[in-house]
């Protein structure tokens, strides 16, 4: 019995050891981690700026399509208008590892920078849900706060800025951060197009080792751990905001 | 009360809104005066195009057609800057407004910094003034959330205040209220109406009208059906349409 144990011991400790100690294996699970990290956090700042500037398109659009007037200036609107839906339909209508093998082979076919690729895939992927996030934050926010704004005198973009925008990202912000943990299992595809993230890490480990069981439990428990730290976070933050008012 | 055209504040020209392309006539054609230091109360079934008169005066709606005049400013004209004069038309809605993320003195100050450019320190003297005035001083910091319903809407008056507005405008200022808190809000408004602040009022409140009215506006499908004294309209109305509005209401 004892030495059914310890023998079970054994073979896990020989087990770690070949998959992440023998010719420093750990250290392209840390390049993993990294790259995971890299292109989750400059994915996430790229949607959020996409998602940004698309959602305000979207809802002045909505907001103000039947009081604009008839013109060159609605024209254009109507158009740019036009072109946020498309990218909206397109981008969450089709699958991401799709986007990301286009961006790779079609796009940018000429370019080897697979990291920067991904990231640009990842971003304008992300980008478009963000945008839905940010559009469902204007819109719960209610007319007579805009007319309140518009009331005392301030003008539209001093609406947006002091009375509109603190709201909303305020009602966002859970969302958006929650949007943040799904990116970065998400990027765990970025394998597809060469790039050393923590998923294609370990499968590579396990392409050489033979064994599957410690680099591809091992990943998934990274991405668990950070997944919950940022989860932990996200919690923190909202307890804040619900103490400081509504 | 007086009719001296140098005296007139808002001037009302055949003013029309319509909505659905023509379909809805919610204004047909009114015309208006509001003289300076006058109380306007403004009353009418539901439907009647009283808020959306009201909201016509600072452009919150925009007319289809005629023309609002603001102390000599056609500001229906495309070319005025209309946030320069709505600084100095306060509104009072039915739904306070107050801004949820700030808290009593940053709703009443931000406005007056950003737009009027003064100072935290001038702003936030004359906040603390308005408050005293309205009771409720010791709730500067308080998010409107924290505030009862009376309470919101005193704080949305001062905060119109603190612009100096040269009009008031109060589009059923109590309709929101629980019944116990209606008085406190009219206290607050029969004070400013005392102190000579011209204010044109959409209200339900038959008891406010006869006595603080100067003049009482009767609309109904549009139009401005009679309009008088609170002793004219609510003890000699002379329309029939009047006369079955008040049967139902008083
Ligand atoms: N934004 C809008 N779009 C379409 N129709 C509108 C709009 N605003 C008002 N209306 C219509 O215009 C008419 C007048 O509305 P208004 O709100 O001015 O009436 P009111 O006299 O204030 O009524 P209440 O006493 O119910 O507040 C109504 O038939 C209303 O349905
Ligand atoms: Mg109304």
């Amino acid at each position: 019995m004892f030495n059914a144990i310890a023998e079970w011991f054994s073979g896990v400790k020989a087990e770690f050891v070949l998959n992440f100690i023998t010719k420093n294996r750990w250290k392209m699970m840390l390049t993993g981690v990294e790259n995971t990290l890299l292109i989750t956090f400059v994915a996430g700042m790229m949607g959020i700026a996409i998602g940004v500037v698309v959602a305000i398109i979207r809802s002045t659009w909505d907001k103000n399509q039947e009081v604009m007037r008839p013109g060159v200036g609605k024209f254009l609107y109507r158009i740019v208008n036009g072109i946020a839906k498309v990218y909206l339909t397109v981008i969450r209508g089709t699958p991401l590892v799709l986007q990301l093998l286009i961006m790779y082979f079609i796009i940018f076919a000429s370019s080897r920078n697979d990291m920067m690729i991904a990231i640009l895939a990842f971003g304008i992927n992300s980008g478009a849900y963000v945008a839905e996030i940010f559009r469902s934050g204007i819109m719960s926010i209610s007319k007579g706060q805009f007319e309140a704004g518009r009331s005392l005198g301030f003008n539209y973009v001093q609406t947006m800025i002091y009375i509109i925008t603190p709201q909303m990202i305020k009602n966002v912000l859970p969302t958006l951060l929650n949007e943040f943990i799904a990116l970065l299992k998400e990027t765990s595809v970025a394998g597809y197009v060469t790039v050393m993230d923590l998923t294609y890490a370990a499968s590579r480990i396990r392409a050489s080792t033979y064994s599957p069981f410690m680099p591809l439990v091992g990943s998934a428990a990274i991405y668990l751990a950070l997944v919950m730290f940022f989860t932990w976070l996200v919690g923190l933050l909202e307890r804040r905001l619900r103490k400081s008012e509504r | 009360m007086n009719a001296d055209q140098n005296n007139v504040i808002i001037k009302v020209e055949n003013l029309q809104k319509h909505f659905n392309g023509g379909d809805l006539k919610a204004l047909n054609g009114v015309n208006a005066e509001i003289h300076k230091g006058e109380v306007v109360v403004v009353i009418g079934p539901s439907g009647s195009g009283k808020s959306t008169f009201l909201r016509c005066l600072n452009l919150l709606e925009i007319p289809t057609g005629g023309t609002v005049t603001f102390e000599g400013v056609d500001i229906t004209d495309k070319k005025v800057n209309i946030n320069i004069h709505r600084q100095k038309m306060g509104m009072v809605f039915q739904q306070f407004n107050l801004f949820p993320h700030m808290t009593v003195l940053k709703n009443m100050t931000v406005a007056p910094t950003t737009l009027l450019k003064r100072s935290k320190e001038e702003a936030e003297k004359k906040a603390f003034e308005l408050l005293k005035r309205v009771n409720l001083f010791d709730r500067a910091t308080a998010y409107p959330h924290q505030l009862s319903g009376g309470q919101q809407q005193r704080i949305a008056i001062v905060r119109a205040l603190c612009m100096d507005p040269e009009v008031m405008l109060f589009d059923e200022p109590t309709s929101a209220l629980d019944p116990e808190m209606v008085g406190e809000v009219l206290d607050v408004m029969k004070s400013l109406a005392r102190e000579g602040m011209t204010m044109v009022v959409v209200t339900h409140e038959m008891g406010f009208a006869r006595e603080v009215a100067d003049r009482v506006i009767f609309m109904d499908e549009g139009v401005i059906v009679e309009e008088g004294t609170p002793d004219e309209i609510f003890n000699h109305p002379q329309q029939q349409r009047t006369k079955d509005f008040l049967n139902k209401v008083l």
